[in-house]
């Protein structure tokens, strides 16, 4: 009896509506159609938000040689073959900047989003069993599987600080700008992410759209490996490639990430636009995926 | 006092792939079907033809479930395959919603449909502890709280730091069942994981689920077979079609389940006609089926009760002198009895039309199991009509002799006398 009071109390700290007669009610009702994230359940599940991201950061380079290196040289490579190929070949334009701190600074937000959306594509799928057997938010499997890509982008940060270095490149006021950049990319890695989970689990042919759709997005988004400013006037500000790229809000939002990185002007006018469009994928993402999730361990 | 867990006219619906509908061949959605039914839809439109049947059907998996349970309650949840069990305990649990109704919970619940859901193979014991014990719903300082409990529990100690892949089956199921062990929801909800790991083990996870039942908690748990039902739970439901047909007292109950789970198992009467093979040099098998006390048919039999087979025939040639014989078989094919007609005096002289013949044993000794029925119709030599597998019964398990007592091991069961006699042990 005593442990049981015990109980009770503790948990009355964590829950004020809770009285010691009455413990929680969860009512188990038809599913309605949309509904909103619910905030205050995802803070209860926090620390299995963490040890999912956790388990996806130890499980991704177990039984590698080189292990953790893996998330510093994937977009290291990129980096060069994305220096031999635009920088050397094509001689792209990077505004007078060292062509491989250039692109890196462009490749490593895009590495990240790419990562995410892909993690985050095939998480729900590939957790059939999770979640046949047991009840968590759901959204915590799309959320833990981008929570994953950041670790690898914070490592693969530090490269960049060395390039940085290593071309005399010295922040500035606006490298305060990079979190708050990184968090808007992050908001539409996780709308994508979950959108994409969720069609997946509908549809298994998205585990094959994915990576098609990830590289023609690369492609789309011209920032990554070249300046937008010396983007010919006449081809990129007319007509259905305006409207395409700029549908497009990773291209303003890599193109700033540099900005702030370098220490460049950072273009509030594209961020302005860049924003609130992503505030609209990750909310278009997670309303979708919490419509459909109620049927995800019988559809699955 | 409020119920803890209460279900009101809970229905769940399934739709069925039709074996005859339109997209039989998978059974999934895939994008290409739906794009090529979009891009065909004008068409079928314009030309009147619309798909015949529907791709799915509606299948009921529970339908207006009610049930109360209160705090501290221990509640069995029984029935054959297909009556709802893992429907019901899904939406329990939170893993699927209802189609109809609603359940209300009070309190925190603690599901177990599996044990070690969201283990990795690659991770190590102790990890997995952690992210088993997130995954059930634990905080993370209750985990480390519980740690060293759970790691005795489990018997893993050495091992821990090394990857579960590397354990054994046994170890594996110890560490699964040693997190969801320490959970102590207010509501458990268990689904046949005590169906796994070694006895002494098995015992020792039973005594755990009565210390939480002894705790107050209230615990839902499913099983196909009876026995722990009867020594666990204080309350059985017996789900039948998704519907609840019993919630009571755990005796009656048990004949209650042999009976529904047995009678609908199959055909109990048998149209032996349609049934070919090449030791049917003629039909004269033409039905079968075996009956209870009241002399319906059925397809199960309690252990030590009476056998009863009526067999029909008929023909229309004449045998003279026909010897009948009953052969049972176990599971793996193994013959385990014989009946055959006494060859000394024929049961039946001549067969001209029809006949039925019943055969009776009075106390059948064969063990709790399932068992195939094969007939034999021959005229010595010669042999006239066979029929391998005809159809399936079941030997449940009951109290054979009186004794308050069940089955205990082996193939059969024999009524026995003992004689007790004390000698003097000679003083020396």
């Amino acid at each position: 009896m005593e442990a049981l009071t015990e109980k009770s109390e503790k948990t009355l700290v964590h829950d004020e509506q809770r009285t010691l007669d009455e413990p929680p009610l969860t009512i188990l009702q038809p599913a309605r159609g949309w509904q909103l994230i619910n905030v205050r359940e995802l803070w209860q599940f926090r620390d299995l938000l963490y040890f999912l991201t956790w388990r996806d950061v130890k499980i991704r380079y177990k039984q590698t040689a080189l292990g953790a290196a893996w998330a510093l040289l994937q977009p290291a490579l990129m980096m060069v073959v994305f220096t031999v190929f635009f920088g050397r070949l094509a001689e792209v334009d990077s505004g007078g900047i060292d062509y491989p701190l250039f692109v890196y600074a462009g490749l490593l937000p895009w590495s990240f989003f790419a990562t995410a959306i892909a993690n985050g594509g095939n998480s729900v799928v590939g957790s059939e069993r999770l979640i046949t057997k047991i009840y968590f938010p759901r959204l915590a499997i799309p959320f833990a599987a981008v929570g994953a890509a950041i670790v690898d982008f914070c490592v693969a940060f530090s490269l960049l600080i060395m390039l940085m270095f290593v071309n005399g490149v010295v922040p500035t006021w606006g490298f305060l700008m990079v979190p708050v950049i990184f968090l808007f990319i992050l908001l539409a890695a996780v709308g994508m992410g979950t959108l994409l989970a969720a069609f997946n689990v509908a549809y298994r042919d998205f585990r094959y759209v994915i990576p098609f759709m990830i590289q023609l997005w690369m492609f789309a988004t011209p920032s990554i490996y070249m300046d937008l400013e010396k983007l010919p006037d006449e081809k990129f500000n007319s007509g259905l490639v305006q409207t395409l790229l700029a549908l497009n809000p990773m291209t303003e939002l890599i193109a700033a990430f540099r900005d702030a990185v370098l220490g460049h002007a950072i273009p509030w006018d594209m961020l302005a636009y860049a924003a609130p469009m992503c505030l609209v994928i990750f909310l278009v993402g997670c309303f979708y995926y919490r419509k459909v999730e109620d049927t995800f361990a019988d559809v699955i | 006092m409020t119920a803890s867990v209460s279900a009101q006219h809970l229905g769940k619906k399934f739709l069925v792939a039709r074996s005859d509908g339109p997209r039989s061949a998978y059974g999934y959605r895939t994008l290409r079907d739906d794009l090529t039914r979009l891009a065909t839809a004008p068409w079928r439109l314009l030309s009147g033809k619309r798909d015949k049947k529907p791709a799915f059907q509606d299948f009921w998996a529970l339908d207006d479930v009610n049930f109360e349970i209160n705090r501290g309650e221990v509640v069995g949840i029984i029935g054959r395959n297909g009556a709802g069990k893992s429907t019901l305990l899904k939406i329990l649990s939170r893993i699927t919603k209802p189609t109809n109704g609603q359940v209300l919970l009070r309190g925190r619940v603690g599901s177990l449909l599996e044990v070690g859901t969201g283990f990795h193979p690659e991770l190590t014991g102790r990890e997995n502890i952690y992210l088993n014990g997130a995954i059930l719903g634990m905080r993370r300082g209750e985990i480390q709280r519980k740690f060293d409990q759970i790691v005795e529990f489990a018997e893993i100690g050495p091992f821990l730091d090394t990857p579960v892949k590397r354990y054994s089956s046994g170890m594996y199921v110890r560490l699964a069942f040693a997190v969801a062990g320490h959970l102590e929801p207010e509501i458990l909800i268990v689904d046949e994981v005590l169906a796994v790991g070694d006895m002494a083990f098995q015992r020792k996870c039973l005594g755990r689920m009565r210390e939480v039942g002894t705790q107050g908690s209230t615990i839902l748990f499913v099983r196909h077979t009876t026995p722990a039902v009867e020594s666990l739970c204080t309350r059985p439901l017996l789900l039948d079609k998704g519907k609840v047909v019993h919630d009571g007292g755990v005796r009656e109950l048990i004949s209650e389940y042999h009976r529904r789970v047995l009678e609908t198992q199959g055909e109990t009467e048998t149209d032996l006609e349609k049934i070919d093979g090449p030791q049917r040099i003629r039909k004269v098998f033409r039905s079968c089926s075996l009956l209870d006390e009241q002399g319906q048919p059925t397809n199960f039999l309690s252990l030590g009760s009476q056998f009863h087979l009526r067999v029909g025939l008929r023909s229309t040639t004449n045998f003279d002198f026909p010897t009948i014989t009953i052969g049972i078989d176990d599971n793996l094919g193994q013959r385990v009895l014989t009946l055959q007609t006494p060859l000394s005096q024929p049961l039946i002289e001549q067969l001209r039309g029809g006949a039925v013949v019943e055969c009776k044993v009075p106390q059948f000794p064969l063990a709790p199991g399932d068992y195939w029925v094969k007939l034999g119709l021959y005229v010595i030599p010669d042999e006239v009509d066979a029929i391998e597998r005809v159809f399936r019964f079941t030997v449940a398990e009951a109290e054979v002799f009186g004794t308050g007592r069940g089955f205990h091991a082996g193939l059969c069961i024999a009524p026995s006398a003992w004689t007790f006699q004390e000698t003097n042990v000679p003083t020396s």
